[in-house]
């Protein structure tokens, strides 16, 4: 009995991840919500990371899976200190849209 | 290549899905809610690929611990309706452009490079004793330096977050922000 990955070939892992990739990209340039923003770059960095993991079990190799553990560590307190600056700037401002932060060019 | 396995179609069509959602949607807390079953179908193909261990993590960081932090700070602010400014159709055709272009790159560069992906699949390689044992072998330091990351990421979050007060420069904020309500 196989194993799904050993059905599925590794390209498919990668255009899927290309695929959430390009979705999140969109979502950047899209978005103007700066809570949304950093939602979607969390989708980029999962997209990043779904295809380390796939080229690690397809290779044999842990340093992939590795690397995505390591990642989720750096997403998580980018998304803590990311939220703690919108907390401030809400408090500021009273808004969250990314426009509003251009007034602090110097 | 025969037909594809129909749990990884349905979690690939499920994870799109839900990543389109995360973006298009008007709501906020919608599109949290999309990219948290978004992270679940994730966890899914971690599951199907062998990565146990990569799995729960994902749920308990991903869906468990930063998913909740978004939704906490939205209905802390009281974003749910958060009135975001109408961009134009110029704006968004744009960003599909920019994106697609993205997609086409990456696909023809793939395609063009063909298949010389070294193949040697594996499955025990996600489990917790191997990657447990190349994490404090090989990775050792990193990980410690993950320990110092986390204790100023936690320190910078409280400092930033805290409202401070008897600040001369928080206390001027504080007039303006009276005066002008």
């Amino acid at each position: 009995m196989n194993t799904v990955f050993q059905q599925v070939d590794i390209s498919h892992y990668i255009y899927l991840s290309t695929v959430l990739f390009s979705i999140g990209l969109f979502g950047v340039l899209f978005r103007r919500n700066a809570i949304v923003l950093l939602m979607c770059i969390e989708l980029m960095l999962n997209s990043v990371n779904l295809l380390l993991t796939a080229l690690s079990t397809y290779m044999g190799d842990a340093g992939g899976q590795l690397f995505v553990f390591f990642i989720m560590v750096v997403a998580a307190a980018e998304a803590a200190v990311g939220l703690a600056i919108l907390v401030m700037v809400y408090r500021n401002t009273r808004n969250t849209t990314v426009n509003f932060l251009s007034n602090l060019k110097g | 290549m025969s037909a594809l396995p129909i749990p990884f179609l349905v979690l690939s069509f499920i994870t799109i899905l839900c990543a389109l959602y995360v973006v298009t949607s008007k709501n906020p807390v919608h599109s949290v809610l999309a990219l948290i079953v978004a992270f679940f179908s994730i966890s899914a193909h971690y599951v199907l690929l062998n990565a146990q261990f990569l799995a729960i993590v994902n749920l308990m960081v991903y869906a468990g611990a930063i998913m909740v932090l978004f939704l906490f700070v939205l209905m802390l602010l009281n974003l749910g309706k958060a009135a975001e400014p109408i961009k134009s159709n110029a704006w968004a055709l744009a960003s599909a452009i920019s994106a697609g272009s993205l997609l086409l790159i990456l696909t023809a560069a793939f395609q063009k490079s063909g298949e010389q992906v070294y193949r040697n699949p594996s499955e025990t390689v996600g489990l917790v004793k191997n990657l447990g044992k190349v994490l404090f072998g090989e990775y050792l330091i990193p990980f410690e330096l993950t320990g110092a990351l986390f204790i100023g990421a936690m320190v910078g979050a409280v400092l930033l977050g805290k409202r401070d007060s008897g600040d001369h420069e928080s206390s001027a904020l504080a007039e303006e922000k009276g005066a002008s309500s």
